[in-house]
């Protein structure tokens, strides 16, 4: 690992005048159990690094009926996965917890640095973006931002200099929903070779899909919106044959990777698997609450 | 670039410890090279295989994927201290007494993955005790006998056996 300068700021106003401050190539470490892979492997040499793990303020898990689940960037994914009041209102958050990465890992690594590491096969960011979360971002000034908009592209984020993402806010669930993820892997942790996230809003009196969103990993270079998918099933009773259609149209739409765990063609086909999938048991969640 | 040398205070087996250490210095590093705590295997280096787990705060976390420096006032439990003096803990006595340890490279992370969620649940299901161990690999594919054990040691510490 290359040396590089170092400082731990234990408050965010500290630590955004820092980071304001600093030239250079600054790179902000929450738990690094991403980031530190990297700068291992010299793939990344940041010049600073401002560490904000130790800024207590930011490690909370909040919820109220009317503003949802706010989580602050230094809560671990360990303590996502434990919470109470995500089992209870946000149980696809626990389940996504439980298939991401190992124990030791979620116990250093956080929701934070997982968001604004901005890698398109995490899980977060696409559970995120079908919750319709926001992203609260500190700098000079304060700035909310859709998770679905901060993406820009492989491993980069809408960050300006100076500027620090501080919380993720997941609204209320709404009335008659329902939502669930789904990943392909080869053992239990692992990155999602392909994943889906899906959201639906079901009317209880019709059973027809009011809203949909329905977010795909590891088939682009950001977490991918299957809008196409989206407007298929949007204003209809959901059955297999709509499925069937949503997950081809995804399919045509994705632009992904190949590498060892995949050809780009195997990965076309994973993803109208696991949109259908992940949107079944969603449309499942939802009716069962009607 | 400045190699300044940055103060690191925290608690080792129970024992205040302080030191200075280059920022990119690794937890496992300072264990090992400074404090000569050489249970904590050193492995893959890549987050991969957990022959490096420690507890932080009680939990399981591997040395080798965190910098020194976070480690400022916290608390990390290695393999060195998790027996009582000569008296080993429930779940190394039973791992030896089970025949759980083959070539006994994974063992000081399985037991630190262990400890862990004894710590945090002492009645733990067989399906609990295998997410545990989850992020530990045993190259001599040696995992029932140490599921086991570790069932075993969790009757020890509930006081049934």
């Amino acid at each position: 690992m290359k040396d590089f300068n170092y400082s731990a700021p234990k408050t965010v106003k500290e630590a955004i005048s820092l980071l304001g401050s600093l030239q250079g190539e600054v790179k902000v470490l929450c738990g690094g159990q991403s980031m530190l892979v990297l700068m291992k492997q010299g793939m990344l040499a940041p010049e600073h690094i401002v560490d904000i793990k130790g800024i207590s303020e930011l490690d909370y898990i909040r919820f109220s009926e009317e503003k949802g689940l706010t989580i602050g960037a230094l809560a671990t994914h360990g303590a996502v996965e434990k919470s109470p009041i995500v089992k209870e209102k946000y149980p696809v958050l626990a389940e996504m917890e439980d298939n991401l990465a190992v124990v030791q890992t979620r116990t250093w690594g956080t929701i934070g640095g997982n968001v604004c590491h901005g890698d398109p096969a995490a899980d977060p960011p696409a559970v995120f973006i079908a919750l319709s979360s926001k992203y609260k971002l500190m700098g000079k000034k304060e700035r909310i931002v859709n998770a679905e908009d901060f993406y820009k592209d492989l491993l980069e984020v809408d960050l300006e200099h100076g500027e620090l993402l501080v919380e993720v806010q997941v609204p209320p669930m709404p009335a008659n929903s329902g939502v669930a993820q789904e990943k392909l892997m080869v053992q239990k942790g692992d990155m999602g070779i392909v994943g889906a996230a899906a959201f639906v809003t079901v009317n209880p009196s019709t059973g027809i899909c009011e809203d949909a969103r329905i977010v795909l990993t590891n088939v682009a270079s950001i977490p991918f919106r299957a809008k196409g998918s989206e407007k298929v099933l949007i204003g209809k009773k959901i059955d297999e044959k709509l499925l069937e259609e949503a997950g081809q149209i995804a399919s045509e739409e994705v632009d992904p990777p190949a590498d060892t765990h995949g050809s780009e063609e195997y990965r076309r086909d994973m993803a109208r698997v696991f949109l259908k999938r992940a949107t079944a048991k969603a449309l499942q969640r939802a009716q069962q609450k009607n | 670039m400045s190699n300044k040398l940055i103060d690191l205070k925290f608690k080792v087996n129970g024992k205040e410890v302080e030191l200075k250490v280059n920022p990119k210095t690794l937890l496992l590093e300072v264990l090992r090279e400074e404090l000569k705590l050489t249970g904590t295997r050193q492995s893959c280096e890549v987050s991969a295989c957990g022959a490096c787990t420690v507890n932080i705060d009680g939990k399981a976390a591997r040395a080798c994927s965190i910098l020194a420096v976070q480690l400022n006032g916290h608390e990390v439990v290695t393999i060195e201290g998790v027996a009582d003096g000569k008296t080993l803990h429930p779940i190394q006595e039973k791992m030896v007494s089970h025949g759980a340890i083959e070539c006994g490279w994974c063992t000081s992370g399985m037991v630190m993955s262990a400890r862990a969620l004894l710590l945090e649940n002492l009645k733990p299901t067989r399906d609990d005790i295998k997410k545990a161990l989850q992020g530990n690999l045993c190259a001599d594919s040696g995992y029932v006998k140490y599921v086991e054990a570790i069932e075993m040691a969790a009757e020890v510490m509930q006081g049934n056996k």
